[in-house]
């Protein structure tokens, strides 16, 4: 019981800092790039989830954040389009929307998008692999080699995708200009409440009695079988949340920085979100959500103090952290606690 | 019980001192970069932000480029500066991925309040960069060879666009009689754009295209390519394959004892730089289209080589995008003296005019679409490594980024 009070003061205090007290300190650049780590962070809370709690090595998120971007990405071109087709199409040699594209005029399905195509995709991956009792190192093979596939496919499709380019150059982002100021502000709060919000579910989850299951599931695959449960429904549940997360984060991504493109959702990518899992502390999502943050920060703090060797310092970063706490910043956190009670 | 109350308290009380650290971390950030907002041209120097991939696969050349770039900045701050003003630059590191080029241009404009940016290579990381410098009404030299079909009033274009490069290629083809192409290219947008201006320009000339083959970036396997290739019987062959393909390519090419001569690969991303990675032994003989070669006579580019050589080291060699980046700096300059401040607009409104005496020969920027002419300039790469001019427009072409002056473009754009 103190222990969920403690939890809530942190979250109470985290949420202060982050709504209140990060607007007013930070110049709107910085607070633009809180925003993204922030964005990374709701990747890493699904992370968390499908990994910490479920023991599904997951290197593919960036799939499902690519698929939630890109429906974004979608909308938002054809709005600034007005009629015509989208800057890319042109120079591209393509004289009629696509098909695909239709759809994505409408914003309530481009956000309907952002949510099911994600957990659809996690789905269908997952009744077809977790009932094969497909698991481990294979899983996460699986799901990088996913992510090397849809980056293959984004690129050659450069008509209907925007190749290597991606999606940029948005104006509008629902009646805001997407580079003035108040929207940026505007879109660094929506990002902080999000981000809050699926942290108080995925929390609730976490407790329930699913989560209970979950947990077991990744302990003890095959007892909890023998018990009568089916973990590939469990496994599969908690993967598509986890897609549809980084698919929310994938859209809220392109308004904030501006871009979505191959580049954001290769494997490297996705391998840098499980990297900050692990950094911040895998078996709590607090750790997820902090370690996103905190390598995110570290990422750009270090390519600017020493452009020429940041990666380097990430590198060392990483490697201090995971040889020193192999649970994490925050495993790290609760040890002292430990030691010094 | 009271331990685990005592833990809880302990455990939490590093928390939030953790997050303490990171909030004065960021604070400081913030402090650091108000103290640093004093304008363009305050004090004794102008900033100017350089932005290339010094990490991931673009850094072997983009990092060429960013040196040539730290050069010119170096002997004109050796030469007294512009405006009496010493410039300072500010690098930062793309690290070859498109948004870090849109996140970096954005901090060296709104918290470095640099003059200008020099910086960028591939088409991706400018498209990426373009709403930035548009939005923010800044200024990018952007020091590469591109696609064309494009003229954004916040960049100046120091590279060749298509009709400074591309069809003097075709052209230089035409005229050695080569009716029959086959098109490579990697997968991304340069390629695919050119081959569609390349497509155009072969049905109004009489050329066929016997094929158009695309690899992803970074591919290595280029046999069954290369069978297609022979296959076809085409007189010439049309290169936009970037970075390290190439090598893959021009080996398994050379494999099937065809020789220049007798089919020749015209490449338009192949420089010096390139040339010692493919292996001179693998492409000696080759054409390649460009503005600018190492091996340039003019006496500007005499004075370049030899202090590039000088600063970088006697085995380097200078190329194409190098001397683009190191004139971007040059005309810069040039623009703000003539301004007489090193506020955007007045940059841009005097830019338009100026010319030059360059490494490459006389390079002068048309005002409207913020491009240069520059004169094309066919060469044959030689054993040695270095390339030989065989071929140039004699003047230097005005630079058309949509081909409106090219009646067989009519239905590109």
């Amino acid at each position: 019981m103190r222990g969920a009070l403690a939890g809530r003061a942190i979250f109470v205090g985290v949420a202060v800092l982050a709504l209140v007290v990060m607007p007013l300190l930070l110049e709107p650049f910085r607070l633009g790039l809180l925003a993204k780590y922030l964005c990374y962070a709701i990747v890493a809370l699904g992370i968390g989830l499908a990994w910490g709690q479920g023991g599904m090595l997951t290197l593919g998120q960036g799939v499902f954040f690519g698929l939630g971007g890109y429906a974004m990405g979608m909308y938002l071109k054809l709005n600034d389009a007005g009629g015509d087709l989208p800057d890319f199409m042109v120079w591209s040699g393509v004289d009629r929307l696509p098909a695909l594209w239709e759809p994505f005029r409408n914003p309530i399905f481009a956000i309907a998008a952002v949510l099911v195509v994600p957990a659809a995709v996690a789905v269908a991956l997952g009744i077809l692999v977790f009932r094969q009792r497909v698991r481990g190192a294979y899983f996460a093979i699986l799901t990088q080699a996913l992510a090397a596939a849809m980056v293959i496919l984004l690129v050659g499709q450069q008509g209907l995708t925007g190749g290597t380019n991606g999606l940029t150059n948005f104006f509008d982002f629902f009646g805001h200009d997407v580079a003035a100021e108040e929207t940026q502000r505007g879109l660094y709060i929506v990002v902080a409440v999000v981000l809050g919000v699926l942290y108080l579910a995925a929390w609730q989850l976490v407790r329930s009695r699913f989560g209970r299951l979950l947990l077991a599931v990744r302990d003890g695959e095959d007892r909890v079988r023998f018990l009568g449960y089916n973990p590939a429904t469990v496994k599969t549940i908690t993967f598509a949340i986890s897609a549809a997360m980084a698919g929310i984060a994938g859209a809220l991504f392109v308004p904030v920085v501006g871009i979505i493109s191959p580049a954001l959702l290769g494997v490297v990518p996705s391998l840098e979100l499980v990297v900050a899992v692990a950094v911040g502390g895998r078996y709590t999502l607090a750790g997820a959500v902090l370690g996103a943050v905190v390598m995110g920060y570290a990422k750009t703090y270090f390519s600017e103090e020493l452009p020429a060797a940041w990666l380097y310092l990430q590198g060392a970063l990483f490697i201090l952290v995971i040889s020193l706490a192999p649970k994490g910043i925050v495993g790290l956190l609760r040890r002292r606690g430990h030691e010094f009670a | 019980m009271r331990g685990r109350i005592d833990e809880e308290g302990k455990s939490v009380g590093k928390f939030l001192a953790a997050i303490g650290v990171l909030v004065l971390a960021l604070a400081g950030c913030a402090g650091q970069s108000s103290t640093s907002s004093g304008g363009t041209a305050s004090g004794d120097t102008i900033k100017v932000g350089i932005l290339h991939s010094l990490s991931g696969t673009m850094a072997i050349s983009e990092v060429t480029v960013k040196n040539a770039e730290l050069l010119a900045i170096e002997e004109i701050n050796a030469a007294g500066g512009v405006l009496g003003k010493k410039i300072q630059p500010i690098v930062e590191d793309g690290a070859s991925d498109w948004p870090t080029f849109a996140e970096k241009a954005t901090k060296l404009i709104a918290q470095d309040h640099v003059a200008t940016v020099f910086g960028g290579w591939t088409s991706a990381s400018r498209k990426a960069m373009l709403p930035v410098f548009e939005k923010r009404k800044a200024l990018l030299w952007y020091p590469v060879q591109y696609e064309g079909l494009e003229s954004s009033p916040y960049i100046f274009y120091t590279g060749a666009t298509t009709n400074q490069q591309i069809v003097p290629g075709l052209d230089y083809l035409k005229e050695q009689g080569k009716k029959k192409l086959f098109l490579v290219g990697s997968d991304y947008v340069f390629p695919r754009t050119a081959n569609k201006i390349i497509k155009a320009y072969a049905a109004a000339n009489g050329m066929e295209i016997l094929g158009e083959e695309y690899t992803p970036l970074g591919h290595t396997e280029y046999s069954t390519l290369v069978n297609k290739i022979v296959e076809a019987k085409p007189d010439a062959v049309f290169n936009t394959l970037n970075g390290d393909s190439n090598v893959a390519f021009f080996k398994q090419l050379k494999s099937t004892g065809i020789t220049a001569a007798q089919m020749p690969v015209m490449s338009v991303s192949v420089a010096e730089e390139e040339v010692t990675g493919i292996g001179v032994d693998n492409i000696a003989g080759q054409l390649v289209a460009w503005n600018y070669y190492q091996t340039t006579e003019t006496p500007e580019n005499q004075k370049f080589v030899a202090a590039f050589k000088a600063k970088y080291g006697a085995a380097k060699v200078t190329s194409d995008p190098m001397e683009a980046g190191y004139n971007a700096v040059y005309l810069w300059a040039e623009a703000v003296k003539k301004a007489g401040t090193a506020e955007v607009e007045a940059v841009k409104k005097a830019a338009g005019g100026i010319a030059l005496a360059r490494p490459e020969g006389l390079v002068t920027i048309d005002g409207e679409n913020q491009h240069m002419y520059k004169t094309a300039r066919i060469g044959v790469i030689q054993p040695d490594g270095q390339i030989k001019e065989v071929w140039n427009s004699g003047k230097p072409i005005k630079p058309d980024p949509y081909l409106k002056t090219y009646s067989w473009a009519g239905g590109l754009v």
